[in-house]
Formats: C-alpha cells, sequence, structure tokens
C-alpha cells in the first residue's frame, strides 16, 4: 500500500518534524474528529457568533411583543374613530392623532418627493463629476442632521413667521428629514441602471429628456417607489420635529395650517401622563405605529421584488 | 443644406480610393491603387470620412491621426487588439462620444460633405441617421412592442406603429419567432434574439448608416451567423460599419477592412492608430504593412 505523509513542505524531508503525519494510504485520516483542539474551536466560536446573533435581535422581537401585549386590549373600533378623552376621563380613541399623521406625513412626502427625485435625476443624469461629488456629500451631512434640528429649522422658518403651529410646518420638518433618503435612494436606483440603456435611447435619437423619462425612470421605479416607503416609514415614527411644529391637540385637524395631533406626539404626552386611560391610549397608538412602520417596509420589499436591475 | 440625394449625386462620382498609413510618420503607405478587382466595386460613393482624426479622453489621446473613407452601402470592418480604438472612432461617427465627459476629437468626421461635429450640427439628428448596435444586447425593459416603436415615438413619427413594428422585425428575421408575444417584456428573449431585437429597434426608424460595436461578441455561434446573414440583408439599404474581435467574421462579412493597433505612448499608456485601410480581400491576403500581416496571420492580437 502506498504510505503518505503531511507535512508542511516547507519542512526539510529528512526531519523529524512534530507537525507531520503519516498514514498508510492516501484516503486515510479523513474521518471527522470533534476532540481535537481545531474543531472545539471552531465550534465554540459558531456557538459564539450564534448567541450574539440571539442577543441582538432579542430587543427587535421584545419590543414588538411588549408593545402588542401592553396595546392589544385596547384594539377596539373606538380606538381609530374616536377623540382621545379629557383627561380624568376613561375610554376614547386616537382617531385624530391617525388622520393627523398621514396629514402631516402626506404634507412631507409632498414636499420630498418631488424635489428629492428630480434634485436625484439631475444629480445622476445631468451633472458634471465635481459638483455632483459635494452635492452627495452634503446629502449624507442632511441625512445625519438630527431630527431635532429639522423641527428647529421648521419652528424658525415657518412657526415663526406665520405666528402658529402648523401641520405645514411639520410637514416641512419632515420633509428635511425624508429629503436626504429620497435623494440618495433615487440616485443609487438610477446609478444601477445600465449606462448602455442610455446609449441606446441616445443612438436612436431621442433627446436626454426622452431617455431619462422613458427609459431611465421607468427601469428605476421600483427602487425609487422603494425609497420614498422607506423616508415615509421613518417619517411617521419621528417625534422631536413635531413637537414645536405640528404641536398637538385633543380634537380633530381643523385644517393644515392649525397645530395638528400626530401618533407620535400623542405617545409622547400620553405615556407619561399619571391617568391610566391615557397610558393604554399611548401603548395602544404604539402597536398602531410600529403595524403603519412594518406595512410600509413590507410595502417597500413587495416594490423592489419587481425590480428590473 | 441641399438634401442627401443630391449629395449621393455629387459623391457617386467620386472614386472610392484606398487611403491608409499615419500621417504623423509620414506617408509610410502610400494609396495603393493596384488589385482593383470587379467584386470590389465601390462606386456607390463615400458615406463616412475621417481625415486625421484624434480622439482624446480629457487629456489623454487615446487614437491619433485615423484618415479613412467607408463606402456608402457596404460592410466596413474595424479589426484589430483590444484597447486600440475601434469602439472609440465608431462612435465618433453619430456622436455617442459626447455623452462621454472630457471627450473631445480633433480632425474632422464627414457624414457625405458635411461636417459632423461643426457647430451648428443637432447631435440628436445626426444620431437619428446613424443608428448603433451595441456589444451587449440592451432591449429597453419594456415590450418587444415598446422596444421597437420607441424610437418612431421619441422622433415624432406618426405612421402606422404596429405596420412599422412588423416590418421592422420581419428585416431582423425576428418576426416569426416573435409575433405572437409581442407584448411579452425584451428581457425575455435569448441573447441572440435580443439583439435582433436591439437591430430591428435601430432600423425602425429608417437610419442610413448603422454602427455595430461588437454586435455577435456575447452571442453563440449560430446566432452569430443569423446576425451576419442579416447584415448582408441590410447592406442593400444601408451603410455598416462593425467592429470585430473576429477575423472570420470580418472575412466572411466585410467588403472593406480597416486595421487598428496600439503602441505604446511615453506616459504610458496605449494610444490607438490606423494601420492600413483597404478592401478586405487586399488587408487579408495581400497586407502592405507588417503589422497587418502578423495580425491577420495570427501571430499577434
Amino acid at each position: 500500500m502506498q504510505r503518505i505523509k503531511l507535512c508542511p513542505i516547507s519542512t526539510n524531508q529528512m526531519s523529524t518534524n512534530q507537525n507531520q503525519r503519516v498514514f498508510d494510504s492516501p484516503a486515510q485520516g479523513l474521518t471527522r474528529a470533534y476532540t481535537n483542539a481545531r474543531s472545539l474551536f471552531g465550534i465554540a466560536m459558531t456557538a459564539l457568533a450564534a448567541t450574539c446573533l440571539i442577543i441582538s435581535i432579542l430587543p427587535l422581537f421584545a419590543v414588538i411583543i411588549y408593545v402588542i401585549i401592553k396595546g392589544i386590549n385596547r384594539l377596539n373600533l373606538d380606538l381609530f374613530t374616536a377623540l382621545p378623552p379629557a383627561a380624568s376621563l376613561s375610554g376614547g380613541g386616537v382617531g385624530n392623532a391617525i388622520l393627523g399623521t398621514l396629514i402631516v406625513v402626506g404634507i412631507g412626502a409632498l414636499i420630498s418627493v418631488p424635489f428629492g427625485i428630480l434634485a436625484a435625476v439631475y444629480l445622476s443624469e445631468f451633472s458634471s463629476g465635481r459638483i455632483d461629488r459635494w452635492i452627495r456629500f452634503a446629502t449624507n451631512v442632511l441625512s445625519g442632521v438630527p431630527s431635532i434640528i429639522a423641527g428647529i429649522f421648521a419652528y424658525g422658518i415657518i412657526v415663526l413667521t406665520t405666528k402658529t403651529f402648523s401641520a405645514v410646518a411639520g410637514g416641512v420638518a419632515l420633509a428635511v428629514l425624508m429629503l436626504p433618503i429620497i435623494v440618495r435612494t433615487t440616485d443609487e436606483a438610477l446609478q444601477i441602471v445600465p449606462q448602455d440603456l442610455r446609449w441606446a435611447s441616445v443612438g436612436m435619437g431621442a433627446s436626454r429628456y426622452h431617455t431619462v423619462v422613458r427609459v431611465v425612470l421607468p427601469a428605476a421605479l421600483p427602487a425609487i417607489v422603494t425609497g420614498v416607503t422607506l423616508a415615509v416609514a421613518r417619517a411617521s415614527g419621528e417625534t422631536a420635529p413635531l413637537i414645536f411644529t405640528a404641536l398637538f391637540t385633543y380634537f380633530w385637524p381643523s385644517g393644515i395650517w392649525d397645530p395638528t395631533p400626530t401618533l407620535s406626539v400623542l405617545i409622547y404626552n400620553f405615556a407619561t401622563s399619571p391617568f391610566q386611560d391615557q397610558q393604554e391610549l399611548a401603548w395602544a397608538a404604539s402597536l398602531i405605529l410600529v403595524a403603519l412602520v412594518l406595512l410600509t417596509s413590507i410595502l417597500a420589499r413587495w416594490a423592489t421584488r419587481k425590480s428590473i436591475y | 443644406m441641399p438634401s442627401i440625394e443630391d449629395h449621393d449625386q455629387a459623391i457617386a462620382r467620386q472614386p472610392f480610393r484606398k487611403q491608409g498609413g499615419h500621417p504623423e510618420h509620414g506617408q509610410r503607405h502610400q494609396p495603393n491603387e493596384h488589385s482593383q478587382d470587379e467584386d470590389e466595386d465601390f462606386s456607390d460613393g463615400i458615406v463616412l470620412r475621417t481625415e486625421n482624426l484624434d480622439a482624446y479622453y480629457g487629456k489623454f489621446k487615446a487614437v491619433g491621426g485615423v484618415t479613412m473613407a467607408l463606402p456608402r452601402n457596404r460592410i466596413t470592418a474595424l479589426i484589430g487588439p483590444s484597447g486600440c480604438g475601434k469602439s472609440t472612432i465608431i462612435r465618433c461617427f453619430n456622436r455617442l462620444n459626447d455623452l462621454i465627459e472630457g471627450f473631445h476629437i480633433k480632425g474632422k468626421v464627414y457624414y457625405y460633405d458635411q461636417d459632423l461635429y461643426d457647430k451648428s450640427i443637432d447631435p440628436i439628428e445626426v444620431r437619428r441617421r446613424i443608428g448603433m448596435v451595441f456589444q451587449k444586447p440592451n432591449p429597453f425593459p419594456k415590450s418587444i412592442y415598446d422596444n421597437i416603436a420607441y424610437g418612431p415615438r421619441v422622433n415624432g413619427i406618426k405612421d402606422d406603429l404596429d405596420e412599422l413594428v412588423e416590418t421592422s422585425l420581419r428585416r431582423a428575421a425576428l418576426w416569426d419567432e416573435v409575433k405572437d408575444k409581442l407584448k411579452t417584456n425584451g428581457l425575455a428573449l435569448s441573447g441572440g434574439q435580443q439583439q435582433r431585437l436591439c437591430i430591428a429597434r435601430t432600423i425602425s426608424i429608417n437610419p442610413d448608416v448603422v454602427l455595430m460595436d461588437e454586435p455577435c461578441s456575447s452571442l453563440d455561434p449560430i446566432s452569430s451567423l443569423k446576425v451576419e446573414d442579416l447584415m448582408r440583408e441590410l447592406k442593400k439599404d444601408y451603410s455598416i460599419v462593425i467592429v470585430t474581435h473576429n477575423m472570420q467574421q470580418a472575412t466572411r462579412i466585410a467588403d472593406v477592412t480597416a486595421f487598428f493597433n496600439a503602441r505604446e505612448t511615453d506616459e504610458g499608456g496605449k494610444q490607438g492608430y490606423l494601420v492600413e485601410f483597404g478592401s478586405t480581400k487586399q488587408i487579408f491576403q495581400d497586407p502592405q504593412e507588417k503589422t497587418t500581416k502578423d495580425y491577420v496571420s495570427g501571430r499577434f492580437g
């Protein structure tokens, strides 16, 4: 039978190296050995990594489960349709805050989506190398701005000049937060569209406008929709910029230039209140908000599923 | 500006002249008048002509000193090793290089007797007449029908689109394979079918010249032959310029061949230049330059 030696190639053939293993045939010694140090170390590291994974996803599930447990018993029709009761009373719902959130986020999207997409189109399709590097850098800086700064900005330019807290002021604050997300995701989506496709279009005698509108944007649409949805999901949970822009009321939103209740500010106000009913409502509102964010994220995933490139 | 037909009349009288060499190194290769057989009849005139064309990407000169004249209603092949600027040159013909930042040319490119890089020229109109097929099949992510109809639509052609789509697909020898699924996405076709779809798309706006940048390089041999048959068919109506790495393909389809090579520059980059330009027969059977001979006999490249 052919004998086989396993040893590092650098080892001198004549040496009696400790690492050298001698087998009677080439196929001998291939069986798994669980007891040697190398295998044990591998198993230990795998276990450690798995534990870290569990610890890091635990908070996510803990938050969702806790919110469900605390909020589920107030989940009824009133929650969605009724107004919150005055301080010490019981019952009621958060209908006004749901509507207010939709209005404020809607205003934010209405401002940021067209500006964001058009800015990204310019960035990706029309600008030249030196400018767009600076604009991309500025966008990244803007996306790192703490949300309360966006709130102060909207407070300064809208609330102080119109002399009223309003849904518009809240919407502007959210738009400032949504804008960089939309610009970045749209920009990335447009960059993924193959250059070939633009050349094909331009090579047919299409103008750049036609190329962008008829070829590039449709090809990038699923990814753009995902970006917009993620921006909306992020904005709908923001609290800090709304506290001193949209403010809060116990009543139905009466107009976009009036103070408007939102879910996140309602949670902020009610969770720390001494009244049990308000605390319960805060939990129920949290559940609605989590569900809303989850729903938009799933929607975003669903839109990317159909992505072309 | 007189119409194209007038140009044809004027240019048809000019004899086709073979040119070669690169002027930077003086007249190394004289215009060569021999071996003008019957099958090398280029009497339809010249469609595209370059004069001392240098192409730059920023400060980098990618191709230098290209002078050649491409005959009308014939297939001209641009061959040569990688990095010798064939694709750069072919994209000069429809001003597609304009889209690349920093690109500019020195020298002249003429379409009939019109300078294509004149300030008054609208590149969109140039591309309307000089269409292009790319290396990788690049159908739009739209239906087969919309792929073909795109060109006519953006050019404001109000003809019967159904008929135009059918004619274009028939001419690209694709109609029988796709006539029952015109609404399916163009990306769902096979690679060979996609490339013929791209050819159909290019001819849907009825250009005068069709540029093809290695149209068969991502296709299997059978699809390649189909595309080659198609080119032979198309040259009755269009002038075709094709970049190819495949010398057999050049001998099979091209009437005229331009051989490019690259040389090291002082800065360490590679710069392309036109080595020899002539009838395909002459380039492959009786090359005047040693590099051409080495290349076509497979000694390098």
